[in-house]
């Protein structure tokens, strides 16, 4: 009988190991930022060098930061989501425009559309660095204290929207608390 | 016949030029200040950093983007002074446990540190187990009867005949 047993027994424990693998992505860092102040910085505005941004500018407000480039092919995959959902208008979108350079930016954004309230331009990657961004395109969901809730690592896809950022963001905006049992539920769903 | 003496001089010649043109192509980035001891620095805490693009490799291995950026902001941080726990922790802040290559021993990671140990220990014990309990059924198994030697002798001889005809 246990000669049966034993090897059916590290099978399935084997299986179920090699099983979760296959839904892990090790691309997919959890980010120590969450629920942590995001990182300071004042950044030129991208369409406007004069006028500079700071995080802190935002306190009161719930918002998104989005990492892009016109360099990043990712990011054009997305980029009509963010367009579509800044016309809806109930959240502010903000842009790093991340070791890019001014004119492709600036093209990339005419050619494809503007959904950012503005974006700031880090050219040399410095700000990206101190939020740790690792691939772009990367989203962070930041609340009315400036903290960062939640980041989307990779585009953002119809699913991820519409089932974690939209009901998010609301819930941010009501102040809901971490604890409320309708914030754990999406949550969840962001995870 | 001429040619085919020329070849092997022809070819040690050809692989000493690849040996000069070869270091040629590692382009290094550039680097901020041409401090042997900072460069030394930046080495060691950029090998213990892990690269999040090519995940496999250290920074200090990867000519990835992000990992050059990565390394120069290193060498900055250096530079003005930050000691190499304050570097590493700086990255570990940003992109978590994952950056280092030499994970930190804490509950989490008890697993990972002591998880083969563990194993190997299991698998030694199964073996001697096994090797015990093998020994026991063959010292406990009843000795040969006379009858069972004079078949065995049989067998063997049938075979030994079988092989010869």
């Amino acid at each position: 009988m246990m000669r049966f047993i034993v090897p059916l027994v590290l099978f399935v424990v084997l299986g179920g190991f090699l099983y979760v693998g296959l839904h892990l992505d090790p691309r997919v860092v959890p980010s120590p930022f969450i629920n942590n102040p995001a990182p300071d910085f004042k950044l030129s505005q991208l369409q406007d060098f004069q006028a500079t941004f700071s995080p802190k500018d935002n306190l009161g407000k719930v918002w998104m930061l989005n990492v892009w480039a016109s360099w990043c092919v990712a990011c054009r995959q997305e980029h009509p989501l963010l367009v579509q959902m800044s016309k809806r208008g109930d959240l502010a979108i903000y842009g790093l425009n991340y070791k890019d350079r001014p004119d492709d930016a600036k093209q990339w954004l005419t050619q494809f559309g503007n959904p950012y309230v503005f974006s700031l331009a880090d050219f040399d990657g410095h700000v990206g660095i101190d939020y740790g961004v690792y691939g772009v395109p990367e989203t962070f969901v930041i609340d009315k204290q400036g903290v960062i809730r939640h980041k989307v690592i990779g585009p953002v896809t119809p699913t991820i929207l519409s089932e974690c950022l939209t009901p998010l963001t609301q819930l941010l905006g009501k102040d809901e608390s971490t604890e409320s049992p309708e914030m754990k539920k999406v949550m969840k769903k962001c995870a | 016949m001429r040619v085919n003496r020329l070849l092997p001089g022809a070819a040690l010649v050809a692989v000493l030029m690849l040996m000069i043109t070869l270091p040629g192509f590692a382009k290094e980035a550039a680097t901020l200040a041409q401090d042997p001891v900072l460069e030394k620095r930046v080495d060691a805490v950029s090998s213990e950093l892990r690269c999040l693009v090519c995940q496999n490799q250290t920074i200090a291995d990867s000519h990835a983007e992000l990992a050059i950026d990565l390394k120069n902001q290193v060498r900055e941080m250096l530079h003005s002074g930050t000691t190499n726990e304050e570097v590493v922790n700086y990255m570990v802040e940003r992109y978590g446990d994952f950056v280092r290559y030499k994970p930190p021993m804490k509950p989490t990671t008890y697993f990972l540190w002591f998880g083969p140990g563990l194993l190997i220990v299991i698998g030694l014990s199964v073996l001697f187990i096994t090797l015990r309990s093998r020994r026991k059924r063959v010292l406990d198994a009843a000795p040969l009867t006379a009858e069972d030697t004079k078949k065995i002798d049989d067998l063997l001889h049938a075979g030994k005949q079988g092989t010869k005809s």
